[in-house]
């Protein structure tokens, strides 16, 4: 609690942690896994979700087909994260980009392996799935 | 639609505020807004609160319930709105259509928020999952520095707008601030203590950021009849109100230079008002961090875009300059108490365009008596613009 010269009652604590339903994005998460990053593509209009859309919007239609994404991405910006969230606490600094994929999509996700001073808007870098050492399925963009 | 106006307005002092709970801390909002109008709580029709941690960061669920009982309005037609920082405009807007679509003849739009009775980390936890939960915040753990630090870093490598430049907008609003009695931070501070200041997330440091504030700011709108028959002195009308969205995924924005809410709440706006950007005396901007400031000059038409670092490094945002933005010192030195906000907005523009009460250092000249409040919630996921005309 913060520190308060102020007199106070400390209220009831409550512990929340939501169980998020992954039913209609199973492949992608089997799918990084397996080292692969899916997107969903409409097979109505032909537009091309990332993340992953069960539905879609523009026409309606509730089927998408999976279609596995290129690696080869161009950050558009990126930030190092230093104060960190009570559940990232465990981490070192990170830091986030989010990259321009080929195909048009973009995708929010740490940016690993490089320093901080040679980190640029408009550099290539690639994008890999992977499981923490924590057993979590991820994704992260690496140098190419 | 009927004309609406602006009757009454209060706000709490805005800073550490563990001495109340958010009940008594709306209490000193609503309380001034009430005599400033000549009115009862009883005579309160419709009451719209904006407020975000409920139950989160602060103890109780309900509290557009629990401070209208406090405060003596229960009985109004209640809701709480939430549009995350924008909340308080959401209120505002949703009681001025209270009015305007007839309902009612007098409403209030009141804003309370109290932050500060959980731990830091545990504040940034709740407003890191402030975006997308699942797909922005969940693995990758974004705070909301770390947000706008995407748009500062994108903003700077395309238009050459420099961390000196960011700084400037520190610089200004708290000189600003510090002239305001209600303000949480009424240090003045130099470009060289915020380039000193400890980084949060690159580029954003310290003194980028705005801190967490408790704070309540309470609104009494009427209709055009009900100010004749309390024979109101200073009416400040509604001239306009506009209002857009973005994206939950930041990935899913076509650049990281603007806030397309911004530009669609504005332009909307200003048609409502009938009038074009060079009309405006004075504005407040949403400047919950340094970056915020620039992009919104750029995106509400102060400037062409790219030109935003322009304005502040010339001083064209202070009293004397084109447009004087943030006289109050502003989210970053006034304090941002996220739901309450655009409320706080609202009162500093009525006191303005009354030029009555503003500390005489800070009041802005009127040409045209024209003011205009931009309210961002989130990171550009709302966005409300309100104008209004004495």
């Amino acid at each position: 609690m913060p520190s308060t010269s102020m007199p106070v009652i400390k209220s009831r604590p409550i512990t929340i942690a939501p169980e998020i339903p992954i039913s209609k994005t199973l492949k992608f998460w089997e799918g990084l896994k397996q080292g692969k990053v899916y997107a969903t593509k409409c097979k109505g209009c032909g537009k091309l979700y990332f993340p992953p859309s069960a539905d879609c919007p523009e026409c309606l239609l509730t089927e998408l087909e999976w279609v596995e994404l290129s690696n080869e991405a161009e950050v558009e910006t990126f930030t190092h994260v230093v104060i960190r969230p009570t559940t990232f606490q465990q981490y070192k600094p990170y830091t986030v980009a989010i990259g321009k994929l080929k195909e048009g999509v973009k995708v929010l996700a740490w940016l690993t392996g490089f320093k901080l001073s040679e980190i640029k808007v408009g550099m290539k870098v690639k994008l890999v799935a992977k499981v923490t050492p924590e057993g979590n399925p991820t994704y992260e963009f690496v140098p190419p | 639609m009927r004309k609406v106006a602006v009757i009454g307005v209060g706000n709490s002092k805005f800073g550490v505020r563990n001495d109340v709970t958010i009940s008594e801390l709306a209490f000193e909002a609503v309380k001034p807004s009430l005599e400033d109008a000549g009115i009862g709580a009883k005579d309160v029709e419709f009451v719209a609160l904006g407020s975000v941690g409920a139950g989160a960061w602060y103890e109780e669920l309900l509290p557009a319930v629990v401070t209208s009982e406090y405060c003596g309005l229960t009985r109004a037609g209640l809701v709480r709105c939430e549009a995350a920082c924008a909340s308080g405009s959401a209120a505002f807007f949703t009681a001025y259509a209270a009015i305007a679509s007839g309902h009612a003849d007098i409403a209030m739009a009141l804003g309370a928020e109290k932050m500060r009775e959980i731990d830091t980390p545990t504040s940034m936890e709740w407003i890191g999952r402030a975006g997308y939960y699942f797909w922005e915040f969940h693995n990758f753990g974004l705070t909301f520095p770390a947000y706008y630090a995407l748009y500062a870093n994108a903003h700077m490598a395309k238009y050459g707008t420099t961390e000196e430049d960011l700084a400037l907008v520190a610089v200004k609003n708290h000189k600003y601030g510090a002239m305001n009695p209600i303000a949480q931070l009424k240090n003045r501070i130099t470009v060289d203590d915020v380039l000193a200041s400890m980084v949060i997330a690159s580029p954003l440091k310290l003194y980028d950021c705005c801190p967490m504030t408790d704070g309540a700011a309470s609104i009494v709108l009427a209709s055009e009849e009900k100010v004749k028959e309390l024979k109101v002195d200073t009416p400040v009308w509604v001239a306009g109100i506009g209002y857009s969205s973005g994206t939950a995924n930041l990935s899913k924005r076509p650049d990281f230079v603007g806030l397309e809410a911004s530009v669609l709440a504005s332009q909307r706006a200003y048609k409502a008002a009938g009038i074009t950007p060079s009309q405006v005396d004075f504005a407040e901007v949403h400047d919950c961090f340094t970056i915020a400031e620039i992009l919104a000059y750029e995106d509400i038409g102060l400037c062409a875009k790219g030109e935003g670092a322009k304005l502040i490094r010339e001083g064209q945002t202070e009293i004397g300059g084109r447009i004087p933005v943030n006289m109050d010192g502003g989210l970053k030195s006034k304090g941002h108490p996220i739901g309450t906000t655009g409320c706080s907005m609202i009162y500093e523009l009525t006191r303005q365009l009354r030029e009555e009460a503003v500390e005489k250092t800070r009041q802005v000249p009127l040409k045209n008596y024209v003011g205009l409040a931009h309210n961002v919630g989130g990171t550009g996921h709302y966005c409300y613009v309100t104008i209004l005309k004495r």
